[in-house]
């Protein structure tokens, strides 16, 4: 135990005489854990995100009843339908106006809403009597009591004169809508024993069917109207995870890199040691103590840096400390111990493996050999021809992968080994590039030049392959975030043509509210829309009818189209064809598809291929009036108008007032959109800012080989120097040489992070959905980055070459005196 | 929260867990040690008046409707069910007229066969109809379940009734018939909980004969047997400081009938009470020194140990025997969970019976 006791200080004393390497050491761990850490946090918050977004007390993702033909309908069915067996649960809307604002107002009854309504906050069964039992909550999203200009407890007159129950924060509720208990919405919207929907939960036998206890009073309304939108973010959350499986590899390449460096650096200690008698058990014991004690703390350090940065880079957000105790408010971070466990993990699995080939290294080391920096040099060869044998294979793993995997986790692996692949061949790449600089360069300076920058390598590589990943995950994540994002914002113009949407009852009030709205002058256009189901070789299809108008000429995403295509869809007997269902049925442009209709069969030139991104099911898209000569029966319900922005909100109140039509029939699909697009370039936004963050730290991972390669390269750069040339001459060949380095391996990471975007879009992608982005490049953005590289790397070099510059000529004297 | 525990009739689980956790973390197991300011008093000397005592008493915190049934297929293999109703007031006070309405329903059915126990439960607000209790004609229903009487009900009997549940994977259809009327239970119906005063108002028909449908997986089968209904309202039914209850029904040689319950309490003691009911329907309590009632065999369950197995000694009644559980894994995976099922015992008297066990 003593001894052990002495081996540490004799190990850790190292320290005290290189703080600049321990401080390297620190360092590196701590990036590699902040930058996992952070990207974990903030790809969990997004989730939430996205989850509060698309969730609200039964919104579109459950399947409901309502009434046909009336905005609510008498409670009593609700009992009906329980007294059945229906697991229902009412629910009823309406607006109220509040400080002048007209509110959103939703009554639930918390009791038997169903546990599976979406991703529907719960209510914590403690918060339940407070809810139901006077005088009863009112629940709001921090936003809204923001907007309201209210504090929380607060209970605020409405304009009838009724109060609502004090206001009550729920943090994972939706902006904009103030929820109450079911009893209090129908006293406060003055509808008693009045509901708009009932929720359907899961059934619990096989309760009898709805026509036979309600007649048809209700109708059953299936959850779709949310899927694609919900689909398209389940993508983009992939794509977040793979980004966070990219970052993990930069972070272990950096930890590598640190500590396999400062082991080199102790082996001269180490034999000492050893030749005192310590063995190599005991030794070798220390120093994984010391390791893991070292990748605790710098872990620690590095999670609550992970956790600022997160907080810093969080939109709208100073995330307070309170997440660190889990209060869960959105806009602020709220951290799980499986967070904490999972950092302070990755820094010690990353500290041993990075430090694994140096343990071993130790324990063979022969107790009488000299310890040879230079040996490097001399193994080097075998090294790259090795290290390049090992890529081959990887490489090999991904071609097979990509040619005969069929699942996701195939993509991902494709994905991992093209990256381990390159990080791997990359020192025998700027070995070859280097040695082809030597053998063009004639003067002598310029011939040491590249070879020394040659014997370098093996030093500088594992920084080098921490550049090029970071480098190549900035590219290929920039890639597929601003494929996605063009893609998401194209696709969503075309798709959400309308900037108001309606949804009639059915196709009387269709036609009056027509009539209504042509007599209104802030109504653009009015553009009348149909679907209609058929089966198509076995398939249920979808035929989607499209009005004629220049609006979705211009934005419909085609992909592929045969010429005039839109105008030969006028007439009826042409189809646009989803992406998707193209592909499932191998019907390309200029093909015949045949479609079953109540008069006979529909006979459809493919005139054009869409992408319909998210949507699981087959699409077809016609021509409206075709659609419903052939369908007949097509409701004439779905109405799309184009609405100056401003006018939106006076025409849908107008709406609501005139038609009785409710939220769940009109929708502002301009606010819809916009506010998707938001939370979207937000996410964007912040994957940016981790994307520079992630050059920062492969640039500190430069930054520590450099500095620990300075103090053994004097005896290079000592000669040079007693042979003439001045320390601010070496010095600037010593930046050149990094640059170049790093230049090189910059190059090399833009092909390789756009084959991993290529990935992401085009295997990983359609792995997991079915559909692929089209792949674009971005030439701007690629120059900005490699701009941006070599900046790091100059920062990187700056300290070390201009301590060579002013270096003391004794230093450098002593070269010669001292036996290395 | 003292959540794991529950009560006697598990009433207090679910109900105490959606209404009223907040307040109940203070006291007892989930609500039932409370205080009872502003509901209406347990004292002894109630005189009971049928039908209305059927029906419910809202001005108490709490009530129940219990039924378990010990059956046998037309194959001759035991099984059993139970149906459940409780309510719980969340606050005293005038009833609140629909959504106002302060009191909450919950219902539990399952059954149970020795390879099998299948379990339901669901919960209604009072005020607007989905649950409820009348007594004349006498209904106790929440959603489809319900146990029904009708023009043909005896008030005393409380019989014949219908009774119904199904859950995701069984369901059942039973009528209830009975000659003989219904029986007080403790003191003439005043059951006293704890040397504190806790107590409540509780009697009982212990002579049900059921018969009728058992479906599970879909696959219907006859049935045929015993049935026992509790009824049971309080205020504040259990000590602060007790933790839980092992309560028996038990169809004993000769229609007698035998209720027997211990509590326990938090320093380790627990009281043995219960009713001895002769075949005319006649009812003593049990108070004799030397009772006991003795764990024999556990079983494990999610991590509990429940003592399944019991031994049962009541000298001054010549009573020795030892119970064994149809399914030793009869576990109501419900909000609040316990463990309630058909036994079957043996020793100095032979017979089959319920057993619940709760706060373990």
């Amino acid at each position: 135990m003593r001894r052990a006791l002495w081996v540490l200080a004799v190990l850790l004393s190292h320290w005290r005489r290189h703080k600049m390497q321990f401080a390297t050491l620190l360092i590196g761990l701590i990036a590699a854990t902040a930058l996992w850490s952070g990207v974990q946090a903030i790809n969990q918050q997004a989730r939430n995100a996205y989850d509060r977004a698309a969730a609200t007390f039964g919104g579109a993702r459950t399947a409901m009843l309502v009434a046909p033909d009336t905005a609510t309908f008498p409670q009593e069915l609700f009992v009906r339908l329980r007294r059945a067996g229906w697991p229902v649960s009412p629910a009823l809307e309406g607006r109220i106006q509040l400080n002048g604002h007209s509110v959103r107002l939703l009554g639930i009854e918390p009791i038997t809403l169903p546990a599976d309504v979406g991703n529907a906050p719960r209510l914590g069964a403690s918060d339940l009597s407070s809810f139901v039992a006077p005088p009863g909550q009112t629940l709001v999203a921090r936003e809204t009591l923001a907007d309201l200009q209210e504090q929380e407890g607060a209970a605020l007159p409405i304009s009838s004169g009724a109060k609502l129950p004090p206001l009550h924060v729920l943090p994972q509720l939706v902006p904009g809508v103030l929820v109450v208990d079911i009893g209090v919405a129908q006293r406060l919207l003055n509808k008693p024993d009045q509901v708009s929907r009932l929720l359907i939960g899961k059934p619990r036998g096989k309760p009898a069917p709805l026509a036979s206890i309600v007649g048809d009073q209700l109708q059953r309304v299936e959850p779709n109207a949310e899927t694609e939108l919900e689909r398209l973010t389940d993508s983009f959350h992939l794509n977040l995870t793979a980004f966070g499986l990219l970052s993990f590899f930069v972070g272990l390449f950096i930890v590598n890199s640190a500590v396999g460096l400062a082991f080199e650096q102790r082996l001269p200690m180490l034999r000492t040691l050893r030749a005192c008698g310590a063995s190599a058990r005991l030794v070798n014991t220390v120093l994984v103590i010391e390791l893991v004690a070292l990748a605790l703390i710098a872990g620690l350090i590095g999670l609550a840096c992970g956790y600022f940065i997160a907080a810093a880079l969080l939109p709208d957000v100073a995330a307070s400390l309170r997440g660190l105790y889990g209060a869960q408010i959105p806009g602020q971070l709220s951290l799980r111990p499986e967070w904490w466990l999972a950092g302070i993990g990755i820094s010690i699995a990353g500290a041993i493996v990075a430090a694994a080939t140096s343990l071993i290294k130790a324990i063979r080391m022969p107790v009488l050999a000299t310890a040879q920096p230079r040996a490097w040099q001399q193994r080097q060869r075998r090294w790259l021809i090795l290290q390049s044998l090992a890529a081959c294979a990887v490489f090999a793993v991904a071609l097979l992968l990509l040619r005969y995997g069929v699942s996701l986790v195939a993509g991902f692996g494709v994905l991992a080994a093209l990256m381990l692949g390159a990080a791997l061949i990359l020192p025998a790449l700027l070995d070859i590039l280097l040695l082809m600089g030597q053998r063009a360069a004639r003067k002598p300076l310029a011939q040491w030049f590249w070879a020394d920058s040659r014997q370098q390598l093996s030093g500088l590589s594992l920084a080098l392959m921490a550049l090029l990943l970071a480098l190549a995950v900035n590219v290929g994540v920039s890639t597929m975030v601003e494929t996605f994002s063009r893609t998401f914002i194209g696709w969503l113009d075309g798709r959400l043509a309308a900037d108001v949407y309606i949804s009639a009852s059915d196709n009387a009030q269709g036609v009056a509210i027509r009539n209504w709205l042509k007599e209104r002058s802030d109504v653009q256009a009015i553009l009348s829309g149909g679907r209609a189901e058929a089966q198509v070789e076995g398939q249920p299809v979808e035929l989607l009818g499209l009005p004629d108008h220049a609006l979705y000429r211009e934005r419909w995403p085609l992909l592929e189209t045969a010429p005039r295509a839109w105008t030969q869809l006028v007439p009826g007997n042409a189809a646009f064809i989803s992406e998707q269902l193209s592909r499932r049925l191998n019907v390309r442009v200029g093909d015949v598809i045949e479609v079953p209709a109540p008069g006979g069969t529909w006979e459809l030139d493919i005139v054009g291929i869409y992408a319909d991104y998210g949507n699981p099911r087959g699409q077809l898209a016609v021509n409206v009036a075709a659609l419903i000569r052939h369908f007949p029966q097509t409701p004439r319900t779905r109405i799309g108008l184009i609405v100056a922005r401003e006018n939106i909100p006076g025409l849908i109140a107008a709406l609501h007032k005139q038609f009785a039509l409710d939220d769940r029939s009109v929708a502002d699909q301009a606010t819809v959109k916009a506010e998707s697009i938001r939370i979207f370039n937000r996410t964007f936004a912040v994957t940016s800012a981790l994307n520079a963050f992630t050059l920062g730290v492969a640039g500190i991972a430069l930054l520590t080989s450099l500095l620990t390669l300075a103090n053994s390269r004097l005896p290079q750069l000592a000669p040079l120097w007693a042979i003439g040339i001045t320390r601010p001459r070496l010095a600037a060949i010593e930046l050149a040489k990094t640059l170049s380095v790093a230049l090189f391996t910059s190059l090399l990471a833009v092909p390789l992070g756009l084959a991993v975007a290529w990935c992401l879009i085009a295997i990983v992608n359609v792995k997991a959905f079915g559909w692929r982005l089209p792949f674009h490049v971005f030439p701007l953005q690629l120059a900005e980055l490699v701009a941006v590289a070599l900046f790091a790397s100059l920062l990187a070099a700056l300290l070390p070459v201009a301590r060579l510059a002013r270096m003391q000529p004794a230093n450098l004297v002593k070269v010669f005196a001292n036996e290395r | 929260m003292s959540a794991e525990r529950i009560s006697r009739r598990a009433f207090a689980a679910g109900i105490a867990a959606l209404a009223l956790a907040d307040r109940a973390g203070a006291q007892g197991y989930a609500g039932l040690g409370e205080t009872a300011d502003g509901f209406a008093k347990v004292v002894p000397g109630k005189i009971f008046t049928f039908p209305a005592d059927h029906g419910p008493h809202p001005e108490f915190r709490i009530e129940w409707w219990y039924l378990t049934a010990n059956l046998v297929d037309s194959s001759g293999a035991a099984c059993g069910l139970q149906w459940t109703l409780f309510r719980q007031a969340t606050q005293p006070g005038l009833q609140g007229e629909g959504w106002a309405n302060q009191q909450v329903w919950m219902g539990h059915a399952a059954v149970t066969r020795a390879d099998t126990h299948r379990f339901n439960e669901t919960f209604s607000r009072g005020g607007i109809g989905q649950a409820g209790v009348t007594a004349k004609p006498f209904a106790a229903w929440i959603d489809d379940w319900e146990m029904k009487g009708s023009e043909r009900t005896d008030d005393r009997t409380l019989a014949p009734l219908t009774l119904k549940a199904s859950g995701t994977d069984f369901s059942y259809a039973l009528t209830l018939e009975a000659d003989r009327s219904v029986v007080l239970q403790g003191d003439g119906g005043y059951s006293r909980k704890s040397e504190r005063g806790q107590s409540s108002y509780y009697y009982s028909q212990p002579f049900y004969r059921a018969r009728g449908t058992l479906t599970i997986d879909d696959k219907p089968v006859d049935v045929s047997g015993q049935a026992w209904m509790d009824r049971e309202w309080s205020s504040q039914p259990l000590d602060a400081d007790q933790t839980g209850w092992d309560w028996f029904s038990l169809h004993l040689p000769g229609d007698e009938k035998l209720m027997l319950y211990r509590l326990r309490q938090k320093d380790g003691r627990a009281n043995l009470l219960g009713n001895w009911i002769t075949p005319d329907g006649r009812s003593a309590e049990i108070k004799d020194a030397g009772n006991s009632l003795t764990p024999l065999a556990t079983t494990d369950i999610g991590g509990r140990k429940i003592p399944t197995s019991w031994r049962v000694n009541l000298p001054a009644r010549g009573l020795a025997i030892e119970t064994t559980p149809l399914n030793p894994r009869s576990w109501m995976g419900t909000g609040f969970s316990y463990w309630e099922g058909p036994i079957s015992f043996a020793g100095s008297h032979t017979g089959i019976g319920y057993l619940e066990m709760t706060g373990y």
